[in-house]
């Protein structure tokens, strides 16, 4: 027998509680893992770099398309011809034409000018008489404001002849525009607006579902290693819940800031929006708030979710009902708002909690929510926060030890 | 001097009862070793000390008062289900759980440091956990329980799997430790390495105590049991009746074996038997050197082992319907 009896224990360590960490600070610690290790994921690095590409490479393809749409005329105008160039002007405004004109030497100097392709046309000759030299053929609407300028100068010249006060007669005129009534105001597609509306929804989408994952696999991760006794032996469960909360969200959040302002910037340096139009800034501090709330309606949700199961193959399963209700949404989100923001399917969906962080954005974006229909979704989300935590917390607490099949939500409920 | 007091505890899952009123307390800087067949309810028990279960009744109390958070995080546990980390380095992994534990950055790094040398492991501190051999990552778990510098320790199973230096370097710790005056409990279905090592001794069967303190004490209950070996100097019939009958029928005595020892001089009967009266034991003596000559004649002294069996066999088999691994344990526990 070889216990050493006459040992002699020596003086206890007393327990103490100075150096044990308050609440916060457990909270701070997991949340400070789950950043690191997640920040230097290669999953979240690609992600993320994929997510900033794809909003600059949008902005800038969107730039393109802009442009080459009804290109702007640049005409040259010969000294002869120069009482042309304010009705030349004035006639493009009127028709939405763009056309710039500036003033050359000489016939020979502008047609240079139009094979060097510095010029697009060169008008010449004089009012009533006018002659327009191109490369290969005229411009539509070049054509048009020309014609009329030329035609006007024409009538100018006979009313002059018939003694008549050419000014006054085509006062007189342009006041002869038939009044127009429209019954049914047709709604200004805004392709800008369009645009950041969809950007908006698919980015909170994508964002939604990735930290939704990375938090599912977290929970589940630390249950499959049985690490999560240990972590427990220290820290409580709502402690461990919510420090992966905060973590996860703070790395989406980063994401989210990330994507929307390089997209917001780049919209700005290429002048894709007008800022009297769309508030951009407005609308990516919108994007912000929503992804907010998204994720902490959802992220709870599926936290207790995932607690449920001991292994990642059961976590996709178990977290479908959430993945399959921010689909709803976002469909509606992507594929009907951006038509229809005020069409009642949308504007209900997007008051409701887990379907307004997917949707409202989009109406934001667009410009078709009223102040009170975003108080109202902002307030139905955040009242269902509170709720989803408590049951989250009471599952998690209870299944998370738990190991083997999966646990019924009704048995992680009831037992204390 | 401060005191680990479980008292007690009882938890029931559904209808199954794993622990019915356990009590037992380990005083500081003592070792005392746990053991009980698998599902006897160690675990729950350890479990429930950590709080990381709930009892149903009873509470754990240190120094007097019952444990709570802050005390609770003084303790180090080696839960059965190893598990840290897979993919988080092991220097990484054992400073955060160092914080969680409350310590400062500083603190918490130096710590790690030191457990991990002291356990061997200084050389693996960049490498993932899920990259180290069993052995290896058993030492980490040993230095997680370790390294937030606990006043009590709580350790399941700490020597399962382990190779023999491995074995000698945590008993070594546990010592150490206990003579820092850190109060550990552990559990072990090797129960030669407990005698070795334990200051007290609890079995636990079917949720219940069934016997608790030092392995000396623990000798003393149940009737004294000795041995006498006779030389035999005629060849002994077959029938293995007539070796013990001779000291059956003396008052106070009740015979519990016999066998042939041979050797080169002969054969020899060696006997045991217990006695229930004290004294009686002096009449075997005498009728033995009536018939022979007494080679040995002495107290048994049972190991733990043989300890273990009778506590576990006295109140008969009835295992309990949840117990579906006994095989598994009556093999682990025998080995």
């Amino acid at each position: 027998m070889s216990t050493a009896g006459g040992r002699t224990p020596t003086p206890t360590n007393t327990p103490t509680t100075d150096r044990t960490g308050t609440a916060g600070s457990a909270i701070r610690l997991v949340a400070g893992r789950e950043i690191r290790t997640r920040v230097t994921s290669k999953a979240f690095i690609i992600t993320t770099v994929l997510l900033v590409l794809a909003v600059v490479a949008g902005g800038f393809v969107l730039n393109l398309v802009q442009s080459s749409g009804p290109e702007g005329q640049r005409v040259g105008v010969v000294p002869s011809a120069a009482a042309v160039e304010a009705p030349l002007e004035a006639g493009a405004a009127e028709t939405g034409t763009d056309i710039t004109v500036t003033e050359v030497a000489d016939e020979a100097a502008g047609e240079q000018a139009i094979r060097d392709g510095d010029l697009d046309a060169v008008v010449t000759g004089s009012a009533g008489d006018l002659g327009i030299v191109v490369e290969s053929d005229v411009d539509g609407a070049l054509w048009a404001v020309l014609s009329s300028v030329n035609q006007q100068a024409a009538l100018d010249d006979a009313i002059r002849e018939l003694g008549g006060d050419p000014a006054s007669v085509a006062a007189d005129v342009s006041a002869a525009e038939p009044t127009v009534t429209t019954l049914e105001p047709e709604e200004e597609f805004d392709p800008a607006r369009y645009v950041t509306g969809l950007a908006t929804g698919i980015l909170i989408f994508i964002t939604l579902m990735t930290t939704g994952q990375l938090l599912a696999q977290g929970v589940v991760e630390e249950k499959q290693s049985r690490v999560v006794e240990l972590l427990l032996a220290t820290i409580r469960p709502w402690q461990l819940l919510t420090g992966k909360v905060v973590g996860i969200g703070a790395i989406g959040l980063m994401q989210v800031a990330l994507v929307a302002g390089s997209g917001a910037a780049t919209a700005t340096a290429l002048g894709l929006v007008d800022p009297g139009e769309l508030d951009l800034g407005a609308t990516a501090a919108w994007v912000v708030v929503w992804y907010v709330l998204g994720f902490l309606t959802y992220a709870f949700a599926i936290a207790g979710a995932a607690s449920l199961v001991s292994r990642q193959e059961d976590v996709g399963a178990v977290i479908a009902p959430f993945t399959a209700l921010m689909m709803i949404p976002y469909i509606i989100g992507v594929s009907l708002a951006p038509w229809q923001p005020d069409s009642p399917l949308v504007a209900w969906l997007s008051y409701l909690p887990f379907c307004g962080p997917l949707i409202m954005p989009v109406r934001i974006a667009l410009d078709a929510a009223a102040p009170w229909e975003i108080g109202i979704s902002l307030a139905l989300s955040i009242a269902v926060v509170p709720v989803l935590v408590w049951f989250a917390s009471r599952i998690y607490s209870n299944a998370v030890l738990r190991m083997g099949a999966r646990i019924k939500v009704k048995d992680a409920l009831r037992s204390a | 001097m401060a005191v680990l007091e479980l008292d007690d505890l009882s938890k029931s899952y559904g209808a199954v009862r794993a622990l019915r009123s356990t009590s037992f307390q380990v005083r500081a800087g003592e070792i005392f070793g746990f053991v009980g067949s698998n599902g006897a309810g160690k675990t729950t028990t350890m479990r429930i000390t950590l709080g990381v279960l709930t009892p149903d009744t009873g509470e754990v109390r240190w120094a007097g008062r019952p444990i709570d958070h802050a005390t609770r995080s003084r303790i180090g546990y080696m839960p059965e289900e190893r598990g840290l980390y897979p993919k988080m380095k092991v220097g990484e992994q054992l400073t955060y759980l160092a914080r969680l534990h409350g310590l400062g950055a500083a603190q918490a790094r130096s710590s790690m440091e030191r457990w991990t040398e002291t356990l061997g492991v200084d050389g693996r501190r960049d490498d993932e956990v899920q990259k180290l051999s069993l052995g290896n990552q058993q030492r980490v778990q040993l230095a997680a329980a370790l390294v937030h510098e606990p006043d009590i320790l709580v350790l399941d199973e700490p020597f399962s799997g382990l190779d023999p230096v491995a074995v000698d370097v945590m008993s070594g710790v546990l010592r150490d430790r206990a003579r820092a005056g850190v109060p550990v409990i552990f559990s072990s279905h090797q129960l030669e390495l407990v005698e070795a090592i334990s200051d007290r001794v609890g079995i636990i069967k079917d949720g219940s105590m069934v016997a608790v303190g030092g392995i000396d004490e623990l000798r003393q209950v149940g009737a004294p049991r000795w041995a006498v070996t006779t030389a035999v100097t005629t060849p002994v019939t077959t029938a293995g009746d007539d070796d013990t009958a001779w000291v059956s029928d003396l008052p106070g005595v009740r015979a519990v074996g016999s066998e042939q020892v041979r050797r080169a001089g002969g054969a020899a009967t060696r006997v045991e038997f217990e006695t229930t009266h004290e004294g009686s034991e002096q009449a075997v003596l005498a009728r033995a050197t009536s018939r022979g000559r007494v080679e040995h004649f002495g107290r048994v002294t049972p190991t733990l082992t043989e300890l273990y069996r009778d506590v576990v066999s006295a109140e008969g088999s009835d295992d309990s319907p949840d117990d579906t691994d006994g095989d598994e344990a009556t093999t682990e526990v025998t080995s």
